[in-house]
């Protein structure tokens, strides 16, 4: 039935015109809908978005297959009107991994070449990216990145450069200093940048499952294996796959990713026949690759293809003053997140952030800022709003003198609007924030959830991750 | 608890606006079923859904789609969250009974 619709609409058989080869080059999630709103063809960028694969889908109403808020919002297809004009819409999905994804959705129908058959054309554009600038008023940064340092104008000058080239990259650093948001960048600034970024991350998965989540299996490859999957590589086809944690590949896979920059084909686990994928690889690590190929633990020719271009992110640390303007960065988001009106920084607590080494680097500094923006309950945020294990560093700056002791710390006492806090790491003072609030609200959640200003959900997700019972 | 667009799973958890909530004896050799009720709710909405879950003491949530939070949520409660579940309640309520359901499943009639 399927099929002839197909062939209806390409107006000769499929053979002729191979429809499904043709959508799979579009950048953007398509879905082919029969007049019943049941999905007769995705394309690749679908099934890349939603996470479904696509022989799972054919037959489906539309709703199941993509999840879409709008399916209950208006959308003319579930209730059966015949005649549109296109409609838009700015929404939600679910995605297979429980992802909520902003999108804007099109729906349109389409008359067939002869007008006796028609089908639903839906068009489904990521809106991650534009969600995401405008929740965090990133705009006036470069590619997501704020830095204004001698070391990240250089990363920041390469990335168009880097962007244009089909070359592999290998980006380094630290943790925390911006490898995903780099990747990402690097992607969109390319030519693939409608084409799916498909992120996998290396040390995320036991060895068998990496290897059929990247390369993909077929149907009775191995027990479970009840249906033909895709893999991430062929899901990233057009576009770019970003490997996370690439020094924690192991060596089995590292011969068979070896393989794929070789010839561009991947082989299924369960299939003899391969499949070419276009497809750029942007790999990063915190690890010292070289050190790990010295040691046998990482393999050299791997390194050598990997490495054709290379980034480094540097530490913040070494990023001057990126630390003044990453702070107040943060202070607008969080203070917009939270619904606060927080206005600055005292002296005091800008001192010490300005002298503080950042071991987790810009995302520790995020953090910071979170847990102060939480605790502030006045204009600015003073010295006793920030978490106490960053007032717990060696010997301070000359000009920070005042608030310290002789021993170059602290004291206790000056970490005030805490007394007999003691010293404690950020995710203690985050558990006991929330015991506070808990105590406070006598145990209703939302109220707790109220005085912490989160949102119910966040609430919950951290007292099951500090193991608070509930 | 099977959240419900009509007769079928609701394809999302936060936007169904009935849920079906089963009581079933499992003591015996065959489940039997206690009480069968579809509640209707003032809105759609994950959080009051959550709170039905807990209230009602359900132990075994089937549906489709369910953003991550909630499913953490759930499944920190210790209820069992079958998701991605696609097809009638009562093929899922069947399979459910019979031991066979998985998430992931498709219980719509297949073609051949």
């Amino acid at each position: 039935m399927f099929e002839e619709l197909i062939c209806r609409m390409s107006g000769g058989p499929m053979d002729e015109l191979p429809l499904s080869a043709l959508l799979d080059e579009a950048p953007v999630a398509l879905a082919l809908l029969d007049l019943g709103g049941r999905v007769v063809l995705v394309n690749r960028a679908y099934e890349a978005l939603t996470g479904a694969d696509r022989s799972g889908l054919a037959g489906l109403g539309c709703m199941h297959a993509l999840r879409c808020d709008f399916c209950a919002k208006g959308c003319p297809v579930p209730e059966g009107r015949r005649a549109f004009s296109p409609v838009s819409h700015n929404g939600d999905i679910i995605a297979r991994d429980r992802q909520r994804i902003p999108v804007r959705m099109t729906v349109a129908l389409v008359p067939a070449a002869d007008g006796a058959e028609a089908f639903f054309l839906e068009t489904v554009q990521d809106m991650r990216e534009v969600s995401e600038l405008t929740r965090s008023g990133q705009a006036y940064s470069v590619k997501g990145f704020i830095g204004d340092s001698p070391k990240m104008r250089r990363v920041l000058d390469m990335i168009q450069s880097v962007a244009q080239t089909n070359s592999s990259v290998l980006i380094t650093g630290e943790t925390g200093t911006g490898k995903d948001l780099l990747a990402e960048a690097i992607h969109k600034a390319s030519d693939r940048a409608n084409g799916p970024f498909v992120k996998v991350n290396c040390g995320a998965l036991p060895d068998t499952l990496l290897e059929s989540e990247l390369f993909g299996h077929l149907k009775g490859a191995f027990t479970g294996a009840d249906r033909n999957k895709p893999g991430r590589f062929r899901m990233a086809h057009g576009g770019s796959l970003f490997l996370t944690e690439i020094g924690d590949l192991s060596l089995a896979l590292q011969v068979k990713l070896l393989s794929f920059l070789d010839d561009r084909v991947v082989y299924p686990l369960g299939g003899n026949t391969g499949q070419e994928v276009d497809v750029r690889i942007i790999a990063a690590t915190h690890r010292d690759l070289e050190a790990m190929a010295r040691e046998g633990r990482f393999r050299r020719d791997l390194l050598f293809r990997l490495n054709v271009v290379r980034v480094h992110l540097p530490p913040l640390r070494e990023r001057d003053r990126d630390v003044q303007l990453l702070r107040k960065h943060f202070l607008k988001v969080f203070c917009e997140r939270f619904n606060k009106t927080v206005k600055g920084f005292s002296e005091e607590a800008a001192r010490v952030l300005d002298h503080y080494p950042f071991p987790g680097n810009v995302r520790e500094l995020r953090n910071i800022v979170e847990y102060a923006v939480n605790f502030c309950q006045t204009e600015g945020i003073r010295l006793e709003d920030l978490p106490e294990y960053i007032l717990d560093q060696g010997p301070a700056p000359a000009e920070v003198q005042g608030p310290f002791d002789a021993a170059g710390r602290l004291p206790e006492r000056s970490a005030a609007g805490s007394p007999g806090r003691g010293r404690e790491t950020w995710a203690e003072a985050e558990r006991r924030m929330i015991v506070e609030a808990l105590m406070r609200s006598k145990g209703r959640k939302g109220r707790a959830a109220e005085l912490l200003g989160w949102g119910r959900s966040t609430l919950w997700r951290k007292i099951r991750r500090h193991g608070i019972e509930g | 608890m099977i959240p419900l667009s009509g007769e079928e799973i609701a394809p999302r958890f936060d936007l169904a606006t009935e849920v079906r909530v089963v009581q079933l004896d499992i003591s015996g050799k065959a489940p039997l079923v206690l009480d069968d009720k579809v509640v209707v709710l003032p809105q759609a909405s994950a959080e009051v859904l959550c709170r039905l879950v807990l209230s009602e003491a359900v132990n075994s949530v089937i549906c489709a789609g369910i953003d991550e939070e909630y499913y953490q949520f759930l499944t920190w409660k210790k209820v069992r969250v079958l998701d991605d579940v696609v097809g009638p309640a009562d093929s899922a309520l069947a399979a459910l009974l019979a031991g066979t359901l998985s998430a992931g499943d498709n219980l719509y009639p297949q073609p051949g």
